[in-house]
C-alpha cells in the first residue's frame, strides 16, 4: 500500500471533423500551405464577425448524448482574452459558464477487469489557435493560421483517475468513442486529438487535493503514460524532501523522458472571460436533440456487450473486437459468412489478421483481405480440409498474393489427409524407421509420443489431420 | 447648376435620372467643395478622387441605359470606420494609418449596389471613442457653424461634411450617441437604427453590443432613403436581424395625429442648458399643433446609463482592440526586441490617449476580482434601464427630448477631465443600451448654434420615428439652414 | 477609488500597452476618476436582475451550414502584413 495517492484529471481537445471551420467558411483539411486556409475572419481582420457552424453543434451534442450528459438547452460563447501570435483576435472564442454539454460519464475497464466509472465534468465548443513555427526561419517565429478557427470540443474529466494506466485507458476510451461517433478522426500525429493532464499527489487517505501541475499537449498514449509517471515521481520526490509542489504548466520532453516547467500558472494570464457580444446564445430545442440522437451509432460498450452475449466471447475479446467500428464491422462480416464459428473468427481477427495489419501499418478497412476471403479460409479449418497450422501458411500466401483460400490450397496441394488408411501407412513407415524410440516408448517413455507425431507430420508435410493422427497413433503404438 | 449642393439626396437622385446633369459633373463639383473646405473643417481623411470619377462615369452609363437604381450617381461619404476595399481605412488612428482594407463592409457594398458614388472617408474620433472628433490622429474636425467649436463625435467628419453641404449624405456609427450628438451640434438629421437592423460586418468594432451603423443627412426624408438601402439581414453578422426592411420612404407621410409622445422627466434635468431646453420645448409645441399628445414619463434608472456605458463599452473595446498587435496588419514598432516588446510598443505607439484609457478601464473591469462588481453589475443595471424603456413604450409611441445638454463647445474645452466629456452623451446613451432606434433633428438655434431634438422609438420602429421627424420638417425649416460660407 | 502606480502598470501589462513615465500619473488620475464615477452603479438594486448581454432579448444564434466558402487568398491578405516570409507571418522568436 503506497504512502501516496495519485490524482489525475484529463482535458482532451478533439478537433471536430467538420468540412469548414467553427466560425468561418474556411476549409479544415490538414496539410495546406501556410495561411492558404486563413480567411479574414480567421485572421481577425478589423470588422469581421463569427458565424456558428451547425455541424459543430450537432457533433458536440452527439458526444454529450454518448456520455449520458445533459445537453444545455441554452449555451453561451465566451471570450478568453490573452495575447499570443497564433491567436489572431487576441481572444479565443470558447465557452465558460454555460457549456453546451454538462456532466456525463464514461466507463473504463481496468487491468484486472474491474469496470470504473470516470466522471466527465463538462464538454464545450471552442476554436483552435494557429501554429507557431519556431524552427522555420532563423531568429524569428513564423505564424501559420490555417488551424486557427478549427472547431474543438474540450472534454474535461473529473479528477477520478488514480494512475497513469487509468488515464491511458480513459483517453483510449474517449479516442474510440469520438471515432465511433465520426466526430473526430483521432489522428494524434496530425494533432486532431490532444490531451492535457492535471496531476497531483496526496498522502493516502487524505481528502484534500494536492497542488497540481498541468502537463500540456500530450499527443500519444505512450507519452501520456510516461509523462504522468515521471511527474508523479517528481512530485513525490519534491514533497518527501520537504519542498512544495508549484502550481504550473509543464511540457513533456519525449527525448529526455521528463516534464519541465513552461510558466507559472499564477503569473500567466487573467483571461477576463465575458460572454461574446458578437454571438447570441445557442438555443437547442428537444426536436434538435432528438434528431441528433437518431444519428447515434451502436456505442462501443453496447456493441461489446452484444458481441459477448451474441457470439459467446469473453469480455476481453469483445472489447478488443469493438475497438473500432471498422474492426467490429469486419468481424461481423466474417461471422455472417461462417455463423457457426464466432470464436474461431475472433481468434483469427485478433491474431493473424491484426498482426499482419500492424506489421505493415495498415487499417482494417484497407481492403487487403476482405472479410469474405478470411471467412473462406476459416471455413476450410472448420470443415477440416486443412489444419489450423497449415491455415497459417495459407493465410500468408493469401495476404501477399490476394488469392482465395481454395485457390491456394489447391495450388499447393495442402489438403489435409483424412484417409485413415493413408495415415496408417505413414504411421507404419515411421514406426518401422524408428525401432529404438518405439521400444523406449513401449517401455514407458510417454514423452516420445510427440516425437512420433512430429515424424508423421514431417512425412506428410504437415497435412495429416491431427485429431485422426493422434487417435490412430495411440492405437498403433500401444 | 446653382444651389445643387443644397439639394436633397432624393432630389439629386431624381435630377440625375432626369439627366439634368451628369454624375461626373456632380461629383466634380462636390469634390471641389471638399477640397476648398479641408484646411478649415478637416472633415475628410481620404478623398478618393479617381475612383469617384470612375464610378460616376459608370453611373452615367447606367443612367443613360435606363438601368439606374435608387441612388445611382449620388455622391456619399463613408465614416472611416467602414472597411472599403482597396481604399485606406484608418478609423482615425495611427494604428491603421497604413491599412488598406481587402474587403468592403456590407454597408459599403449595399450602397455601392444601390449605385451611390463614394467620394471619400470621413474623419472621426479615434476608434469611435469620443464626443468631439478631437482625438483623431489626423487632427480635429471643426464645426462649420463656428470653426473654433467641435462638430461633436465620434462621427464629426460625416456631420461637418453634410452640414457644410460637401456631401448630401454620409454613413456614420453610433455607440453612445456618435451619430445623434454630432447631428445636433451641426444642425442636421441623424439616425441610429435598432440594434441588428444594419449589418456590423466590416464596421470596425468598438463596443459590439452597442455599435450600430446609421446615416447623417440634411433631412429625415434623405435618411429614410439611405437607410432603406443600407439596412437588412446579413448572414455574415450573427447579430443581424432577419426581418424585412420596410420602405421607409413610402412610410414618411404616415399621419402624425394622435401620436403619443412621452417626455422623459430624466431628460429635462439640471444638466440641460436653459436655452437648449427652450428650443426643445418650442419644437414640442409644434408637435402638439400637429396633433401629438404629450405626456410625462419617468425612466428612474436612466441616470445610471452613463456609468453603465463606461463599464460595458470599455470592457468590450478592450477585447475588440486586442487584435491590433502589429502582427498581421496595422502599425508595427521599429526593431522589436521580443514578442512582448512588439506588442507593447506597437500598441503604445499606435493608439492615442483616449483609446488607451478605455482599453485600460475595460481591462480593469473585466479582470479577476472586479468582473462581478463592475461588468456584471453594469449589465444588470442595463437590464433595469431596458425594462424602464419597455414600460414607457407600453403607454407612449415615442419618447422626445433634447439630444445634448448644450450646443457645440470649444475645441480643447473638455479634454482635461474625461467625465465632463462623457456627460455629453447623457441623453443619447440609453437608446444604445436598449438597442432602440433614435433620431436627432435640428429644432432651432442658441446664439447661432444648432440645437437638436431627439426622438426615440421601440425596436424596429424606424418608419414611425422617421415619419414623425419628417412631419416636423414639413412645417419647419431648421433643417434647410446652411452655415455661413457654405450656402 | 485611487489606483496605485503598480495597478496601472499591471493593467498596462495585461493590455500590452507601453506607457511613458509621464503617462502613469495621467492614467492613474483619469482611471481613478472613471472608477469613482461608475461606482454610482452600487446604488442600483440588482439582486434578482439578470445581466443583459444583448439588446435583442429572446433571439438565438443562427446556425450556418457546414460548407467551405473561402478560397486561398493569402497573398491578397498578406499585402498588409508588416513582415511575411514563405507565407508565414513573422514575429520575434518566441521561446516556450
Amino acid at each position: 500500500m503506497s504512502a501516496w495517492e495519485t490524482v489525475i484529471g484529463l482535458e482532451i481537445h478533439a478537433q471536430l471533423a467538420t468540412r469548414s471551420k467553427i466560425f468561418s467558411g474556411s476549409a479544415t483539411a490538414y496539410g495546406a500551405p501556410p495561411n492558404a486556409q486563413a480567411s479574414l475572419v480567421d485572421l481577425g481582420y478589423p470588422g469581421v464577425l463569427p458565424v456558428l457552424n451547425a455541424e459543430a453543434v450537432r457533433m458536440a451534442v452527439k458526444l454529450g448524448l454518448a456520455i449520458n450528459a445533459r445537453i444545455a438547452t441554452q449555451s453561451v460563447f465566451a471570450r478568453k482574452n490573452y495575447f499570443y501570435p497564433d491567436l489572431p483576435k487576441g481572444y479565443q472564442i470558447s465557452q465558460y459558464e454555460q457549456p453546451i454539454v454538462a456532466a456525463g460519464a464514461l466507463d473504463i475497464v481496468l487491468d484486472d477487469g474491474e469496470v470504473k466509472r470516470i466522471g466527465i465534468t463538462r464538454a464545450h465548443l471552442e476554436e483552435d489557435a494557429g501554429k507557431s513555427l519556431h524552427e522555420a526561419l532563423p531568429g524569428v517565429t513564423g505564424i501559420d493560421l490555417n488551424r486557427a478557427g478549427t472547431p474543438l470540443v474540450e472534454i474535461v474529466s473529473e479528477p477520478h483517475l488514480r494512475s497513469a494506466k487509468e488515464a491511458v485507458a480513459y483517453m483510449k476510451k474517449v479516442h474510440t468513442l469520438v471515432r465511433y461517433l465520426e466526430i473526430c478522426d483521432g489522428n494524434m500525429q496530425e494533432g486532431s486529438f490532444r490531451c492535457d493532464a492535471n496531476v497531483s499527489v496526496r498522502r493516502s487517505g487524505a481528502h484534500q487535493l494536492g497542488t497540481r501541475a498541468e502537463i500540456k499537449n500530450l499527443n500519444s498514449f505512450r507519452f501520456v503514460e510516461r509523462a504522468i509517471n515521471y511527474e508523479v515521481a517528481r512530485q513525490i520526490e519534491t514533497l518527501e524532501s520537504g519542498r512544495a509542489v508549484v502550481q504550473e504548466t509543464r511540457l513533456y520532453d519525449p527525448d529526455r523522458g521528463e516534464t519541465r516547467s513552461m510558466r507559472s500558472k499564477e503569473e500567466a494570464n487573467d483571461y477576463r472571460y465575458f460572454p461574446d457580444p458578437d454571438l447570441l446564445p445557442v438555443v437547442l430545442d428537444a426536436a434538435f436533440i432528438e434528431q441528433v440522437r437518431a444519428t447515434l451509432p451502436e456505442l462501443p460498450d453496447q456493441k461489446a456487450a452484444r458481441f459477448a452475449s451474441q457470439y459467446g466471447l469473453s469480455a476481453y475479446d469483445a472489447g478488443v473486437l469493438t475497438g473500432s467500428r471498422e474492426l467490429a464491422a469486419y468481424y461481423e462480416d466474417v461471422v455472417r459468412e461462417l455463423p457457426q464459428e464466432p470464436k474461431l473468427a475472433a481468434n483469427w481477427v485478433m491474431g493473424e489478421l491484426a498482426a499482419a495489419l500492424n506489421k505493415e501499418n495498415l487499417e482494417v478497412g484497407c481492403g487487403r483481405l476482405p472479410a469474405a476471403r478470411l471467412a473462406g479460409l476459416l471455413r476450410r479449418i472448420s470443415d477440416q480440409t486443412i489444419s489450423g497450422k497449415i491455415a497459417k501458411e495459407v493465410f500468408e500466401t493469401m495476404w501477399s498474393g490476394g488469392a482465395s483460400a481454395d485457390a491456394v490450397i489447391d495450388a499447393q496441394g495442402l489438403r489435409q489427409i483424412t484417409d485413415t488408411a493413408a495415415i496408417e501407412r505413414v504411421i507404419d513407415e515411421v514406426m518401422a524407421r524408428n525401432p529404438a524410440q518405439l521400444a523406449e516408448y513401449r517401455a514407458g517413455k510417454d514423452k516420445l509420443f510427440g516425437f512420433f507425431v512430429g515424424q508423421v507430420m514431417k512425412a506428410t508435410a504437415g497435412k495429416a489431420n491431427p485429431a485422426q493422427l493422434n487417435e490412430l497413433l495411440r492405437k498403433k503404438l500401444a | 447648376m446653382s444651389g445643387w449642393h443644397t439639394g436633397t439626396l432624393a432630389q439629386l437622385a431624381a435630377d440625375l435620372r432626369a439627366r439634368k446633369f451628369s454624375s461626373v459633373e456632380l461629383v466634380r463639383a462636390f469634390l471641389a467643395r471638399i477640397d476648398a473646405s479641408q484646411a478649415t473643417l478637416n472633415a475628410f481623411i481620404s478623398v478618393t478622387r479617381e475612383q469617384a470619377l470612375s464610378d460616376a462615369a459608370a453611373a452615367d452609363r447606367a443612367l443613360a441605359a435606363g438601368s439606374a437604381g435608387a441612388l445611382t450617381g449620388v455622391p456619399i461619404a463613408h465614416k472611416d470606420i467602414f472597411c472599403t476595399q482597396g481604399v485606406r481605412t484608418t478609423c482615425g488612428s495611427r494604428m491603421l494609418d497604413n491599412f488598406v482594407s481587402p474587403y468592403d463592409a456590407t454597408v459599403v457594398a449595399k450602397l455601392k449596389g444601390a449605385g451611390a458614388v463614394m467620394l471619400g472617408k470621413t474623419n472621426m474620433d479615434e476608434f469611435a471613442m469620443g464626443s468631439s472628433s478631437e482625438t483623431s490622429f489626423y487632427g480635429p474636425v471643426r464645426n462649420p457653424w463656428n470653426p473654433q467649436l467641435v462638430p461633436g463625435g465620434s462621427s464629426g467628419g460625416s456631420a461637418a461634411a453634410v452640414a457644410a453641404r460637401l456631401i448630401p449624405g454620409a454613413t456614420a456609427t453610433d455607440t453612445g450617441g456618435s451619430i445623434r450628438q454630432p447631428a445636433a451640434l451641426c444642425g442636421i438629421t441623424g439616425i441610429k437604427p435598432t440594434y441588428g437592423r444594419v449589418s456590423r460586418y466590416g464596421m470596425i468594432a468598438f463596443a459590439s453590443s452597442l455599435d450600430q451603423g446609421g446615416v447623417l443627412t440634411a433631412s429625415a426624408a434623405d435618411a429614410a432613403l439611405l437607410l432603406r438601402e443600407m439596412a437588412g439581414f446579413d448572414a455574415n453578422d450573427s447579430t443581424s436581424v432577419d426581418t424585412p426592411v420596410p420602405d421607409y420612404v413610402a412610410a414618411l407621410e404616415q399621419p402624425l395625429a394622435g401620436l403619443k409622445v412621452g417626455l422623459l422627466r430624466e431628460f429635462f434635468d439640471k444638466g440641460l442648458d436653459a436655452q437648449n431646453e427652450q428650443r426643445v420645448r418650442e419644437a414640442l409645441k409644434v408637435y402638439e399643433q400637429l396633433g401629438a399628445r404629450l405626456t410625462e414619463v419617468s425612466l428612474p434608472n436612466l441616470p445610471l446609463s452613463v456609468p453603465v456605458y463606461y463599464v460595458v463599452a470599455p470592457a468590450e473595446c478592450s477585447s475588440n482592440l486586442a487584435r491590433f498587435d502589429g502582427v498581421r496588419f496595422g502599425h508595427r514598432c521599429e526593431s522589436p526586441r521580443d514578442l512582448t516588446d512588439l506588442y507593447r510598443r506597437s500598441r503604445g505607439e499606435g493608439f492615442g490617449a483616449e483609446v488607451k484609457r478605455r482599453i485600460m478601464t475595460g481591462t480593469y473591469v473585466l479582470s479577476a476580482g472586479y468582473y462581478d462588481a463592475y461588468y456584471l453589475k453594469a449589465q444588470r443595471v442595463r437590464q433595469l434601464i431596458n425594462a424602464d424603456f419597455t414600460r414607457a413604450f407600453a403607454s407612449v409611441d415615442v419618447l422626445m427630448g433634447p439630444t445634448t445638454p448644450t450646443p457645440a463647445f470649444a475645441i480643447g474645452a473638455k479634454t482635461s477631465d474625461p467625465i465632463t466629456m462623457y456627460l455629453n452623451d447623457i441623453y443619447t446613451i440609453g437608446a444604445n443600451l436598449a438597442g432602440l432606434p433614435a433620431v436627432s433633428i435640428p429644432c432651432g438655434f442658441v446664439q447661432g448654434l444648432p440645437v437638436g431634438l431627439q426622438i426615440v422609438g421601440p425596436h424596429f420602429s424606424e418608419a414611425r420615428v422617421l415619419s414623425a421627424a419628417h412631419a416636423f420638417q414639413r412645417v419647419t425649416d431648421w433643417h434647410t439652414r446652411v452655415p455661413q460660407g457654405y450656402a | 477609488m485611487a489606483l496605485t502606480r503598480e495597478q496601472i502598470a499591471s493593467i498596462a501589462a495585461l493590455a500590452r500597452l507601453d506607457l511613458t513615465a509621464s503617462e502613469f500619473p495621467v492614467y492613474q488620475d483619469s482611471l481613478s476618476r472613471i472608477l469613482d464615477f461608475v461606482g454610482a452603479l452600487d446604488r442600483a438594486h440588482t439582486a434578482d436582475v439578470a445581466p443583459m448581454s444583448h439588446p435583442l432579448a429572446g433571439l438565438s444564434q443562427r446556425l450556418r451550414p457546414d460548407v467551405v466558402s473561402e478560397q486561398d487568398r493569402h497573398e491578397h491578405y498578406q499585402a498588409n502584413a508588416p513582415q511575411v516570409a514563405a507565407g508565414l507571418y513573422l514575429v520575434p522568436k518566441v521561446i516556450e
